[in-house]
This record gives C-alpha cells, sequence and structure tokens, in this order.
C-alpha cells in the first residue's frame, strides 16, 4: 500500500487521478472499513494536509464549507452562520471522532444514519466536484444515490460544500438509544426561511437517503402567519404526520420502522415548536 | 495455634484509600494487557466458527488453509488428542465442533500462521460442508422437545419447597417478566500467547479469572498431566464472568505444540462477542402472597434461564436464580421451581450477579405490584419484610452473619433528591443527551427503589480454597521485601492493592512484591462471586499470621526467651519484660523466612431434593433507588441519579469500594435501558460495540453512595465482598422508576425506546 500526502489541492486532484486512488480524510469510516477487511486500498491519497479543503467563507450570498473540515471545526466555526450543521456536528460520534471525522468524508459515505445529510438536504446544499476533467457542482440531492451510494465519479475529489443563505430558525434532532455516540435511528433537520417563506425539512435514518416531506413543508409554510411568525397549534400534528408519512423506514436491530416513523413524527413537531411560536387555534 | 503472643496493633492500612499500584500505567498506556504479549518467533492463531447455529457438518477439508503460504498448522477435532470436550461444570462442549454445530460462532478449525492476515485468509480458506438445520432457540421448547445434545437439555431443575405449599394470602399478585441476554462487554478482548515447553508441555500467558480451573481443563483435552501445562496470568482487560470459561485457551496451546513455536491470538471484537459466554435470559413467572397488614405470607416463582448450547456454569446460575427468587425478605412459605436448558442460543454462564441479576427484576417488580395492591408505600413494605440475622431463608437456611437489610433500604432513601426538572435542565442532561431531542416539557421524572441480595464465595458444597505463599527477606538495601506468591486473577477489582493493605497490616511497613500470578503455587479460585477479598485476602492474611509467628519465634532463639513473653508491635518484635524491640530487618538477617497455607472458608453444603440445605457461606445486600427522566414521546430515558446503601461488611479499602459501585451501577444501569445482545434465530445481530451499547458517561448517572459496615462473623477483617450488589439492584430500581414516570406496565429489560414510546 503507497500512501501520497499531497499539500495542495491541484495536487490531490491528480493523484486522485491514479485509478486505483483511495482518498483518505478523517479515516473515521474508511479505516473501519480496512480494518473490517471489507476494503483493501493499495493507494492512499491522504487529504489532511490540503489546506483549501478546509476554508470557510461566510458571506452574505452563502456559505462555504471545505469538505475537509472536521465536525469539530463546523461546530465551533458554523454555530451562527448554519446552526443545524453546527448542532448535526455536535450530536456525531465522540470528541475523538468529531476531531478526524468530516462533513465531506460524511457525504461520501453516504450512510442513511449519516448526521450532516438531512441538514445539507434541508439546506439545499450543493457540492462541488473536481477531477482531472475539471469542476461541477451537483446538488445534494442528486449525489446521494442510495445506501452507501453517490454520483460521484472515480477521480473526483469533493471540495467544497455550498450552503444558500436562510434566514430564520434551524434546528436538527437525533434519536439514539443512549446519550452520546450512537448511531440515529431517525433525525430530523428544520430550516425556516422567513425572507422566501419556506421551511424545509431533512429526516434521516427513515429511508435510503434524505427525505424532503414535500407536502409537509408546503403545508406548514402555508399555515404560518410569516408576518408574525405563528402557527396555529391544530397544525402542529398535522404537518409532523404529513412529514413522517414521507419517511420509508426499515426494522432492524436498532429499531423497529414503527418506532422510527413514530419518532420522526415527534421530532419534527418539536423542531417547528422550537423554531415558530405556536398559537392557539 | 498459640497465637496469644501475637497481637496486631495500631491498623493503619486497612481501610485506607490506597492508590492502586497499576493505576497510573494503566492510565498512561504503559499497563501491558494480554494482548500486548510478543516473543521472538510468535506464530499468529485464527478461529474458524460456524456461521450456523446449528448445523451438521458433512466435511472439513483443510487442505486450502495449508496451501496458503505461511501457513504452519490447521487442527479440528480430529487433531485433539485427550478428551475431546471441555467445560467448567459439565464437560459438555468440544474443542472443535466434530458431527454437529449447536450455536453461531462455535469453532471448528483453529489456523496458526507468520502472520495474522494470512491466519485470517487460511482461516477463511478452509471448506466446511454444513447441512444447515433449524434451531432450537425458544428455552421453554427446549424444556420439552428433544435432545439438542447427548447430555439432554436440562442443564439443572431445581425446586425449592419450604413450609406450606398451600399457604395462601389475602392479598395476590403474579407477574411475568422477561430479562434479555446482557453481554459482559469487556474492552481487552480474548487474547493470550502459548509457548511450547522443553519437557513437552506447554506454558501459556493468559487473560482469564481462574488459572487453575482453565489449567485443568486444557491438560485434559491436550492429554497432557496437569504439571506439564503451566500458566501465567497476563494483563486482563475487564472480565465480569466473561472470562471464567475456555475459549481460546486450549486452541492455543495445541497449536503451539503442533508447530513447536510461540502462538498468539487475539479475537476481533465481533470474534469476542461469539466466542465468550453471555448473562441468562430469563423468563420469570411469580405469584406473592401478603397478608392485608403487607406480611408476605408465600412467593411461588418459575424461572428459566437459557443456558444456551453449552453447560458453562449454568447449573450454580440456576440455583442462585432459584435461592434468591423470593429478594432479600421473610418468606414463610415458598415453591419456586428453577430451570436452565440448552438451546441453540450462544452459550451462558458467569456474569456479575449470577442469576441473582435476574431475579431481582423480578421480585422488585412483584414488591411495587404488591404495594399498590395493599395501597402501602412501597418502602414501608419492603421494611417491614426486611431479612434480618436469625431469620430464615427459604432454602431453610438461618442468616447467621450480618443482614442489615432494613439499613441498606433506609440509607439509599435518605440520600437527598437531585435538583427537580422545574430548575432546568442543560440540555446534554436531558433524555437524549446530545441528540438534543428533548424540551423539559417533554419530560417525566420518575423515582424507584429496588433490594437484591447473593451469597458471597462458592456455595452448595464446593472446596473453596486459596493457596498462598510468602517469602520475607532482605531486598537490595538490606530493607525487608515480603514476596507474596497467590494464584489470584487480578482483573480490575483491585486485588493487587489489597493483597499489599494486608500484607502491610500483618507485617509492618515494607516493601510488598506481589509474584506473578501463575500455576507455580495452588489456586486461588476464580475472581467470581464477590470472593477475592475474602478468600485470597484471607490467604494473604493467614500466610502473613503464620509469618509472624515464625518470627516471633525466631526472636525468641535469638534473644534466649520463650515466644510467649515476645509481642508483635508495628512490625517489631518487643519482648516487654526488656523492653527491648528486634526490627524485622534484624530477625530477617538470618535469613530468610518461608510461609505458605491454604486458607478455606467454613464448609457449605449441598441442597437436598426440596432445595433445602446451609449452601451458601454469606450474604451481600443491597438497596439503589433510581431518579430517572423518561421523556415518554421518543421513549429515551436519562438516569439522572442513584442513590445506594451496600452492606460491605468492612470496607477495607473505601476508595476501591466506590469504584467497584460506580462501575457496577453502569453495568446495572445499561442493562436496564440499552444492553442486549439481539439474537435472530440463534444469530447474534449486534456483535459489535456499534450495536451493542453500553453506557457512555453521559449516560452513567450521579452516585450517592452509602457504605454500611456491620462486620461479618468469620470473614478476615469482618469484610464482605462488594463486587456484585452494585449490578444487582441498580437495574431493578432504574425500570421501577421508569415506571412511575410513564404508568407503564414494562415487563422487560433493557426497556427499549420502542418498548415505551408505542406504548405511553
Ligand atoms: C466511533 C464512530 C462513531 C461515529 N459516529 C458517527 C455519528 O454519530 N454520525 C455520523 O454521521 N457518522 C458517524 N461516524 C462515521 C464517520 O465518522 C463519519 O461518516 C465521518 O464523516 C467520515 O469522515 P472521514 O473524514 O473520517 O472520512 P474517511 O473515513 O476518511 O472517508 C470516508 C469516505 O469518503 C471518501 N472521501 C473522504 N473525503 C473525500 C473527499 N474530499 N472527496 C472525495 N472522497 C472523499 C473516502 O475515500 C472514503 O470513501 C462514526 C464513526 C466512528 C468510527
Amino acid at each position: 500500500m503507497s500512501v501520497t500526502w499531497p499539500t495542495r489541492l491541484d495536487e490531490a486532484v491528480d493523484a486522485a487521478a491514479a485509478p486505483a486512488a483511495t482518498l483518505l480524510a478523517g479515516g473515521t469510516d474508511l479505516a473501519v472499513e480496512v480494518n473490517a477487511g471489507r476494503r483493501r486500498p493499495v493507494a492512499v491519497v491522504a487529504l489532511r494536509r490540503v489546506p483549501e479543503l478546509r476554508d470557510l467563507e461566510i458571506t452574505p450570498a452563502e456559505v462555504v464549507v471545505g469538505a475537509g473540515m472536521t465536525f469539530s471545526a463546523i461546530a465551533a466555526e458554523l454555530a451562527a452562520a448554519v446552526p443545524a450543521l453546527a448542532a448535526a456536528a455536535r450530536t456525531v460520534g465522540s470528541p475523538q471522532i468529531r476531531n478526524a471525522g468530516t462533513v465531506g468524508g460524511n457525504i461520501v459515505t453516504a450512510s442513511p444514519a449519516g448526521d450532516t445529510l438531512p441538514v445539507l438536504a434541508a439546506l439545499d446544499a450543493s457540492v462541488e466536484l473536481r477531477s482531472a476533467a475539471g469542476t461541477r457542482t451537483v446538488p445534494l440531492r442528486e449525489l446521494i444515490t442510495g445506501v452507501k451510494r453517490t454520483a460521484i465519479r472515480p477521480g473526483e475529489v469533493l471540495v467544497r460544500i455550498r450552503v444558500p443563505p436562510r434566514r430564520g430558525a434551524q434546528q436538527f434532532l437525533k434519536v439514539g438509544t443512549r446519550n452520546a455516540m450512537v448511531i440515529s435511528l431517525a433525525s430530523a433537520a428544520l430550516v425556516v426561511d422567513e425572507e422566501r417563506r419556506t421551511v424545509a425539512c431533512g429526516l434521516g435514518s427513515v429511508g435510503p437517503v434524505p427525505v424532503r416531506p414535500a407536502e409537509a413543508e408546503a403545508f406548514i409554510a402555508g399555515e404560518i402567519d410569516w408576518e408574525r411568525l405563528t402557527v396555529p397549534e391544530g397544525a402542529v400534528a398535522r404537518f409532523a404526520d404529513l412529514a413522517a408519512r414521507a419517511a420509508r423506514p426499515i426494522t432492524d436491530h436498532r429499531a423497529t420502522a414503527e418506532y422510527r416513523h413514530h419518532a420522526v413524527a415527534v421530532l419534527v413537531g418539536r423542531a417547528l415548536r422550537r423554531s415558530i411560536d405556536v398559537v392557539p387555534a | 495455634m498459640g497465637s496469644s503472643t501475637v497481637a496486631v496493633c495500631r491498623p493503619s492500612e486497612i481501610g485506607a484509600d490506597v492508590r492502586r499500584p497499576d493505576g497510573v500505567p494503566k492510565t498512561r498506556g504503559a499497563f501491558a494487557f494480554a494482548s500486548d504479549l510478543s516473543v521472538e518467533g510468535m506464530l499468529f492463531a485464527k478461529t474458524l466458527r460456524s456461521p450456523h447455529p446449528h448445523a451438521r457438518i458433512v466435511s472439513v477439508d483443510v487442505a486450502g488453509a495449508l496451501a496458503v503460504p505461511g501457513v504452519r498448522a490447521v487442527v479440528t477435532a480430529s487433531d485433539v488428542p485427550g478428551a475431546p470436550t471441555f467445560g467448567l461444570e459439565h464437560r459438555d462442549q468440544p474443542v472443535f465442533a466434530s458431527d454437529v454445530v449447536r450455536y453461531q460462532g462455535e469453532p471448528v478449525a483453529a489456523v496458526a500462521a507468520d502472520d495474522p492476515a494470512t491466519a485470517v485468509a487460511a482461516a477463511a480458506a478452509i471448506d466446511v460442508t454444513y447441512d444447515v438445520l433449524e434451531p432450537v432457540v425458544d428455552p421453554e421448547a427446549a424444556l420439552v422437545g428433544p435432545a439438542l445434545h447427548p447430555d439432554g437439555n436440562v442443564f439443572r431443575h431445581l425446586a425449592i419447597r419450604h413450609g406450606d405449599p398451600d399457604a395462601s394470602g389475602d392479598v395476590v399478585v403474579e407477574g411475568t417478566y422477561e430479562v434479555g441476554m446482557q453481554d459482559q462487554a469487556f474492552m481487552g478482548p480474548e487474547s493470550g500467547l502459548a509457548v511450547p515447553a522443553d519437557d513437552g508441555g506447554v506454558h501459556l500467558h493468559i487473560a482469564t479469572q481462574w488459572l487453575h480451573a482453565d489449567r485443568d481443563q486444557i491438560a485434559a483435552c491436550l492429554g497432557l498431566p496437569p504439571e506439564l501445562v503451566h500458566l501465567t496470568l497476563a494483563g486482563v482487560g475487564g472480565a465480569f464472568g466473561g472470562r471464567e470459561d475456555v475459549s481460546l485457551q486450549i486452541h492455543l496451546c495445541l497449536l503451539a505444540l503442533r508447530t513447536g513455536r510461540p502462538v498468539k491470538m487475539v479475537y476481533s471484537r465481533d470474534e469476542s462477542f461469539l466466542g465468550h459466554v453471555h448473562r441468562h435470559p430469563a423468563r420469570m413467572w411469580y405469584r406473592h402472597h401478603a397478608t392485608r397488614s403487607g406480611d408476605l405470607v408465600k412467593v411461588e416463582a418459575r424461572v428459566l434461564l437459557d443456558g444456551g448450547a453449552y453447560a458453562s456454569s449454568s447449573g450454580a446460575v440456576v440455583a442462585n436464580a432459584a435461592c434468591f427468587a423470593p429478594g432479600p425478605y421473610r418468606v414463610p412459605n415458598a415453591v419456586v421451581d428453577g430451570y436452565a436448558v440448552r438451546t441453540h442460543n450462544p452459550p451462558c454462564g458467569a456474569m456479575r450477579g449470577f442469576g441473582a441479576v435476574q431475579v431481582c427484576f423480578g421480585h422488585e417488580a412483584q414488591m411495587d405490584k404488591l404495594a399498590a395492591a395493599l395501597g402501602m408505600d412501597p418502602v414501608e413494605l419492603r421494611l417491614r419484610n426486611a431479612l434480618r440475622t436469625g431469620d430464615r431463608l427459604v432454602t431453610g437456611q438461618v442468616v447467621t452473619g450480618a443482614a442489615p437489610v432494613a439499613e441498606v433500604i433506609r440509607a439509599a432513601v435518605a440520600h437527598p433528591l437531585p435538583p427537580s426538572l422545574d430548575d432546568g435542565l442543560p440540555m446534554m442532561a436531558r433524555p437524549g443527551g446530545a441528540g438534543m431531542t428533548a424540551d423539559v416539557a417533554d419530560l417525566r421524572r420518575g423515582l424507584g427503589l429496588a433490594v437484591g441480595f447473593k451469597n458471597i464465595c462458592f456455595s452448595e458444597g464446593f472446596d473453596d480454597s486459596v493457596a498462598a505463599r510468602l517469602r520475607l527477606e532482605l531486598g537490595a538495601s538490606a530493607t525487608p521485601v515480603a514476596t507474596v506468591h497467590v494464584a489470584t486473577a487480578e482483573v480490575g477489582q483491585g486485588f493487587v492493592t489489597l493483597a499489599e493493605q494486608i500484607a502491610r497490616e500483618e507485617l509492618g511497613p515494607l516493601d510488598v512484591v506481589l509474584a506473578d500470578a501463575d500455576t507455580g503455587v495452588g489456586s486461588a479460585g476464580s475472581t467470581s462471586a464477590s470472593r477475592q477479598t475474602w478468600m485470597s485476602g484471607g490467604a494473604v492474611k493467614q500466610v502473613c499470621e503464620q509469618a509472624r509467628r515464625a518470627l516471633v519465634d525466631r526472636a525468641a532463639g535469638i534473644w534466649g526467651c520463650a515466644a510467649a513473653e515476645l509481642v508483635w508491635l508495628d512490625g517489631e518484635v518487643v519482648w516487654e519484660a526488656t523492653a527491648q524491640r528486634m526490627a524485622l530487618a534484624e530477625i530477617l538477617a538470618g535469613g530468610p523466612v518461608e510461609e505458605r497455607c491454604v486458607h478455606r472458608h467454613r464448609p457449605t453444603t449441598p441442597l437436598d431434593a426440596g432445595g433445602q440445605g446451609d449452601a451458601h457461606l454469606s450474604f451481600m445486600f443491597v438497596a439503589h433507588r433510581a431518579v430517572v427522566d423518561v421523556d415518554p414521546g421518543l421513549g429515551l430515558v436519562r438516569v439522572v441519579q442513584i442513590a445506594t446503601g451496600q452492606d460491605v461488611g468492612r470496607a477495607l479499602n473505601p476508595l476501591q469500594v466506590v469504584g467497584q459501585i460506580e462501575g457496577g451501577t453502569a453495568q446495572g444501569v445499561g442493562l436496564a435501558v440499552m444492553e442486549e445482545i439481539v439474537l435472530d434465530h440463534g444469530q447474534v445481530r449486534n456483535p459489535s460495540f456499534t450495536d451493542y451499547l453500553i453506557p457512555t458517561a453521559l449516560d452513567a448517572p450521579d452516585v450517592a453512595i452509602t457504605l454500611i459496615e456491620e462486620p461479618e462473623p468469620g470473614a478476615p477483617y469482618g469484610a464482605k465482598g462488594v463486587g456484585e450488589p452494585p449490578a444487582i439492584s441498580s437495574g431493578p430500581a432504574v425500570l421501577a422508576a421508569i415506571r412511575d414516570a410513564t404508568g407503564l406496565e414494562l415487563p422487560r429489560a433493557p426497556a427499549r425506546p420502542d418498548d415505551i414510546a408505542l406504548r405511553a
């Protein structure tokens, strides 16, 4: 096994072009795969010394997050600009995992339980992919195609994540069977945009890819009094129910589909209550 | 024994918070665990395991493995030179399956190769043809169904008939309860290094709980006399019962003898989950009878333990479950049936609490039900029926030692409650923790109490003994050194600290060296049953007392006086008549003093056909009060506080007692809310720390502790064991608190989010 340590983005893209190249960021997914014997990389390209991958740009027009930013860095630096992403980052693993694991790795792994995915889906984020052939930008919703499957092509490096501006409350809630260091049984992100008068919702661990409950989103946007930022009590349960209906959870050794369905509705309802004042109907 | 010449003065070591000698090395990563063992030229071994819980083996072809470059040996059942089977109580478990496999993960072959990756590849190249059969995974079905093994399916049925079986009470409550399969989840996976010896024997360095039981089983299977099998304890990364059975020991020794080279093996995490026994899952039916004023009249119970494929220590576990089924209460009449049966589930055996844990979930839920039926305060009901010294257990045994049951209950409930929910709670401190799922308005607080008890040391007439040797001599700078040699497995409990404390307590200030625990000295029994403070601690005390007498005799010889004129005071011999003193170093100038002893506790007796007899030596009592916050919407629980009163006899090292209580409490909390081996038709679905969840720091509650110190007659220094009680009633207290918060019945542990949220 060979390891290369590019120190510039163009070097990394060159190295990634080698047919057998395996990109390594924090290694918190890749090393697990290797230890389990499921992957045997022959030519590792270690990305940690590439400074461009850790760039963060916060402007009124967009927030651009380097794919190599760790969860710890995101939790610290995005708490104000993209609170739901920072909240999701705080729920990941343990301090050690948050210090090593990156948002880029989370996206490329594309696990249904990847905690940043429902947030990025709710934010309508897109990712910038660069290869020897050039650069392309793909919406996250198109990038993640299935359980641990993406539309990334061989030789492509995920460089940065583009998050459009949203003005309003954001939430991320995640259910696990213990209080920390746990794979989510269900999660929900909620992103309110007072300017466009939208509510976006991303559901995690309840389908092969992050779920956007379009009907629920449209319903609640219509129920909210956008001048006062209130919503009638009666609409909360309906919103939660509609959102849960969009979920397609499975039963496995971690939880039943019935529980996941139930939990996601609870999470969505609570996320809304935390974001918008609920008033008697 | 002429001990009147010897008087212990000024106890100073016993009762002190002496720090562990291995504490700093362990925290710094400098301590060598068994998995760190290494020797020049060693080979690496890998076990091939059955993927099926039940199958007939049609053929095993090892040619593919032998063809892998770097492979040095492959062994299967036909290579076992001695007894084909092993086992702690009954030798019913094959070293390697030959004709049939009875659980998922049962070893079929083992490989030794130049490096770990080659060993893994070679094991995968062994071609086993299985005729897959339907597994029997329901213990009720196994109880009445066809035999899954030539020895039958019932490991043991213990019937306890006490008092009047037809007695009945005015108030009757009934319930059925279930406990899932818990794992010991020790951090250090099974590891060992076997080195062939020049005499044709083998030397095994191994992380275990009981060196001599391992040795005897290994020797029998290797067809060697026990003297040719030498074991030395390697660094143990936790045990909790899971290292009492043989796992890789025989495989390693076979491969070392076959190749003539040292062979090392370390289980991977998933293999570890398949490679050791678990806590028995239990199904329990109870019916309690009481008078209207709340006096227990009769307890009826049926306890069914799933022992899995092989016997392990099922017989002793079910005996405990049956004996302790009523809880630590005065019960004049009892009809209890305990069964441990064979299934195609993973084998179950010893785990902290050993049968007393499962039934505690049952008897304590029943006591709460009874209190509700009587309209009585649950604390009052328990106090009213609490066992006292002089009371009779349902086995007919009279409790002669300390039985401060009322005291542990009062101590547990006397602790101040944590701040209420109205005072607000930081997000991270709520159920759901880092997931930030709950607002305070979503939460309900609950309170629960549970009381438990268990035996100390081995029971039912077992010849329980510990051999000890002591050598006293002058060390490098002419200062006295005591070398203590016992085969006691230090598995984290702190015997290494205690042995030093006891030696200094008995012999005065001197350097104490604990020789490697090995089979070069007689057996110390298992580090289990909360017994090593009593047994190995007692052995060290006894051998030091012998040495003290020898020192006094020697001083008498030097002075030319009678030993009876001398006393032992603060590490010196004093001739009171002349006010002369002789320091230990002076006495040892004449040469070393060597002593050996075998320490035994008072004998116990077997149980008769009605489950009656003085089967147990002594008992430990404990009470836990749990405070929990529950999010009924999501079914998530946060254990806020566990307050406990624990009967310890005497705390020889309070700091270590607190360590045992905090750790055992976390294990109890784990069983109540998250820990379970998930089985699907005999297949383990979660053999990893990703999916077998144990409490993190954010799940561990505050623990408020009161030690009840009522010295136990006959126990060295009056100390009872302390390791198991924290794991007995802590879980049942948590479950009771969740019931209190939600109003749900929750008859099963662990209470999973589904169990709460979908029923709330
Ligand atoms: C103990 C533990 C706990 C965990 N807990 C959580 C949790 O709570 N929530 C959660 O979501 N995840 C969790 N994970 C999973 C993991 O930490 C995350 O998925 C993490 O984001 C992976 O990032 P990484 O930088 O470590 O990726 P790596 O392991 O380095 O890489 C993962 C994959 O992404 C590819 N890759 C990485 N960077 C790039 C790039 N820039 N361009 C193209 N491809 C790239 C790699 O080639 C590889 O295929 C946990 C893992 C462990 C071991």
